[in-house]
């Protein structure tokens, strides 16, 4: 690949974007460019890529899912819930991981079914199913605030893979979480770029009827797609309630929107069949920069709300100029093809 | 070819009907490997449904596929793939935010079962199929990048990777230039050589001509000709598929001489695009433009209707100049435009026939305090169907529903409802039959006797002599040549051309 492609590609002017935004927050307050920050933007991060791998996934078909953080939430406090009313406390995670993959991947399934068996538009579904889940849990599963999770769950919140003390300042702890998800990354880069599955994903979203015509099934394709992104929202739940250490029904409202952005950002096309794990990686880093550090800034904690709304509209916007330009190029090249 | 064994492959006494209506009734056709089969026949004579039972898709009610020694009462989609069946479809079916390895890797990946796929192996079978038809292209280029021509032979060398033994191409010159048409028939000759049996679906005869072998003529449902190619000329083949005495003599209406002028163009030019184009049209005209693909014909055509931007230059419309940089300006000043893409750029595809027909200059039908009288749109809509003789039994019925040369009289009717001085149409018959498109040029003779002066940017160099008065040839964003009325001939026009 030569130098001006590299330059052209989203992942460079994302690289430059994160480089220059922490030159500048490190400049104008020095705590940022320490061991402990950079953990702790990673320990941000987590739960918002596997969220934001689903994401992609679902977007790269030229659909969009916007009930994940239900999904993720739903899963994520019912398996609280099912673990104390039948008092289960095992020791390790499995349990509660297993229990939270398996009700994302109902609910998902369930997205599954408006979608590729009614037809429904992807938005329509996702924003329909969406409340559904959270009327569900409040009035079903439970409503309250759960501090005492089962132990595994709250013992995980403090599992440090490293910790650093520096001479100066505050203790720096790496979650050994930066293992299982990066290793999830790359099982998810690896689904979407070597696997007839993530080519159908693909293809998907760059034509429904030429895909169906190559012999994909296209609704099987999108039941997969739905039911898979089901079970990573469950996931990124329960790994959310452990490392908050309580159980809160009404938390992740409103996260579609960082996650999306992260995702968009990322270069994933909104038209569907454009995106890579590595933008996204880089999309999510970008978001959890910008949340927990603009306030070095001086900035409030509104303001960065308004902030990732506007990011995600300028990364909208690159999209489609990319596009109108590409368009234009090629046909003044097809104009020189004939001119010959 | 002698030491090729000759199979045959098509279909026996095929019988489909959907609903009440018989689509085909009774259909037999033969095609020998090594051979290039024509199938003709204007819209809802029955090519579709046929391509669609032998890739699948369908099942006949009655009747036998036979591919070489088997013999099938119906395929699936997937049995077509493994018996060598293929279809290239108008729109070639490509991803275009694949590359070009993979688009043609996909297929083979489907048939083998594969679940992971090796990029090597990727690059391998798209670079093996491409040289196996003689094609040099990147096959690291996502599939959006490339012309049209470039996806045709993709699309063929997709196929005929498949281990293909009958190759359907339904309408496969349509976009293209031609020099591509050249090039794309000697890849068809290289695949015929190699023992293929290819069918081309198609209704320009000048192609088929050049082409084909052999031909099948199909009209509602039934075969009503086959045999040799050379045993058929341009008329027999019009006559069987439309069933009419299609005679292909002039028809422009005669031209009063005036010194009238409803449109001057004065040495526009755009760099590189087109430079010093000046002429002039006057009432009752029809001017005639013609050029290859990428001569800038489209890019002037779009900068008299204000859409593509002029750098110097006067347009004088009924003698007064005017500055044009927008669609509505020229829709003030008289000019109409039916873009080369009604599918994308002239209808609303969604829409009833109704409304498509009254959208534009939808002012027209306000009743008092801006609301649209309803009565008005319909009395408009029922006229303008009765008129142009457009086929449909309810005008609320989405214009998708409609075939491509009654969707193009919709297009049409929309802007003549404008009253347009001058008119300008861009490859107005493309993509339709030769009874609707007898019937379009008709349209535009009637107009143009009224007064109503067009500017026919085609392709179609019989249709151009048919009908229009004066033809001028662009060539590199620039007239090369203009030729008058007495000096009308397709022979010297096509040589002007290439």
């Amino acid at each position: 690949m030569n130098i001006r492609k590299l330059l052209l590609r989203n992942e460079t002017a994302l690289i430059i974007a994160i480089v220059v935004l922490s030159l500048i927050i490190g400049i104008k307050s020095p705590e940022f460019f320490t061991l402990a920050n950079l953990f702790d933007i990673f320990r941000s991060s987590f739960v918002q890529l596997i969220f934001a791998l689903g994401v992609l996934i679902v977007i790269i078909s030229g659909g969009i899912d916007i009930s994940f953080p239900a999904v993720g939430i739903f899963a994520g406090y019912t398996a609280v819930v099912l673990m104390q009313r039948f008092e289960w406390n095992p020791e390790n995670l499995l349990l509660p991981i297993a229990l939270a993959i398996i009700i994302g991947t109902i609910l998902g399934a369930i997205n599954s079914i408006a979608i590729a068996t009614f037809g429904i538009p992807t938005l329509i579904a996702t924003l329909g199913t969406s409340g559904i889940f959270r009327g569900l849990m409040l009035t079903f599963i439970g409503s309250s605030f759960i501090s005492d999770i089962p132990v595994a769950l709250d013992k995980f919140a403090t599992a440090d893979l490293l910790k650093i003390q520096p001479e100066v300042g505050t203790l720096a702890r790496l979650h050994v979480l930066i293992i299982p998800v990066a290793i999830l990354t790359i099982l998810v880069s690896l689904l979407l770029t070597r696997t007839m599955f993530g080519r159908s994903v693909y293809a998907l979203g760059g034509g429904v009827e030429a895909t169906r015509r190559l012999g994909i099934s296209v609704k099987r394709t999108q039941a997969k797609i739905y039911m898979l992104v089901g079970g990573l929202s469950g996931l990124a739940g329960i790994l959310y309630v452990s490392l908050q250490r309580k159980a809160n029904p009404y938390d992740l409202a409103g996260s579609e929107l960082d996650i999306i952005a992260a995702v968009v950002l990322g270069g994933a096309s909104i038209m569907g069949g454009y995106g890579t794990v590595f933008g996204t990686v880089l999309g999510v880093l970008l978001i959890s920069l910008i949340k927990g550090n603009l306030i070095l800034l001086g900035v409030s904690g509104s303001w960065q709300r308004a902030a990732v709304g506007a990011l995600l509209l300028i990364g909208i916007t690159v999209q489609a100029l990319n596009e109108s330009k590409k368009a234009k190029n090629r046909r003044v090249s097809t104009s020189d093809e004939a001119g010959q | 070819m002698s030491t090729l064994l000759t199979t045959e492959y098509g279909v026996k006494d095929i019988v489909k009907s959907f609903g009440g209506a018989k689509a085909l009734s009774g259909v037999s056709i033969s095609v020998k490997s090594g051979e290039v089969h024509c199938i003709a026949g204007e819209n809802g004579s029955g090519k579709s449904t046929l391509i669609k039972i032998m890739s699948g898709i369908h099942a006949p009610d009655t009747g036998l596929i036979r591919l070489g020694e088997k013999s099938f009462t119906k395929l699936s989609p997937r049995e077509a793939v493994h018996e060598g069946v293929q279809v290239i479809f108008q729109d070639f079916s490509l991803l275009p935010n694949m590359t070009v390895a993979e688009n043609i890797a996909m297929p083979t990946y489907i048939l083998n079962n594969s679940r992971i796929l090796s990029k090597n192996q990727t690059k391998e079978i798209a670079s093996n199929a491409l040289s196996l038809i003689g094609v040099d292209i990147d096959i690291n280029t996502p599939v959006a990048d490339i012309s049209i021509a470039s996806k045709q032979l993709i699309a063929i060398a997709r196929a005929t990777n498949l281990g293909v033994k009958m190759l359907f191409m339904d309408e496969p010159t349509t976009a293209l230039t031609r020099k591509e048409i050249k090039r794309l028939f000697e890849v068809v000759e290289q695949i015929k050589a190699r023992g293929v049996a290819t069918v081309f679906v198609s209704h320009k005869i000048d192609e088929i001509q050049e082409i084909c072998n052999t031909i099948t003529i199909l009209r509602n449902g039934e075969v009503v000709g086959d045999g040799l190619m050379k045993d058929f000329d341009r008329k027999t083949i019009s006559q069987a598929m439309t069933g009419l005495d299609v005679s292909e003599s002039r028809i422009a209406p005669k031209l009063e001489k005036t010194t009238k002028k409803v449109v001057e163009i004065k040495n526009f030019t755009t760099k590189p695009t087109f430079s010093n184009i000046s002429f002039s049209i006057a009432p009752g005209e029809i001017l005639g433009m013609t050029g290859l693909l990428g001569s800038g014909r489209t890019e002037l055509a779009e900068a008299i209707f204000g859409q593509y931007p002029v750098d110097s230059g006067e347009i004088i419309v009924d003698g007064t100049p005017i500055q044009l940089n927008s669609s509505s300006k020229a829709l003030k000043a008289g000019i109409g435009y039916v873009p080369p893409d009604r599918l994308t750029q002239g209808l609303f595809l969604e829409q009833s026939i109704l409304n498509n027909l009254v959208a534009v200059g939808i002012d027209k039908y306000q009743s008092k305090g801006g609301r649209l009288s309803k009565s008005r749109l319909i009395e408009a809509g029922e006229r303008w169907i009765k008129e142009l003789r457009i086929k449909t039994n309810n005008p609320q019925n989405p214009v998708t529903s409609l075939s491509g040369g009654n969707q193009q009289r919709v297009v049409l009717a929309k802007w003549l409802a404008m009253n347009p001085h001058l008119m300008i149409l861009n490859g107005p018959t493309v993509g339709v039959d030769i009874g609707s498109k007898r019937e379009i040029l008709k349209i535009i003779r009637d107009r143009a006797q009224e007064g109503m002066a067009f500017l026919v940017i085609s392709d179609d160099i019989p249709e151009l002599v048919q009908i229009c008065h004066r033809v001028i040839v662009i060539k590199n964003g620039q007239i090369s040549k203009e030729f008058s009325e007495a000096e009308l001939d397709e022979k010297i026009l096509y040589k002007e051309l290439s």
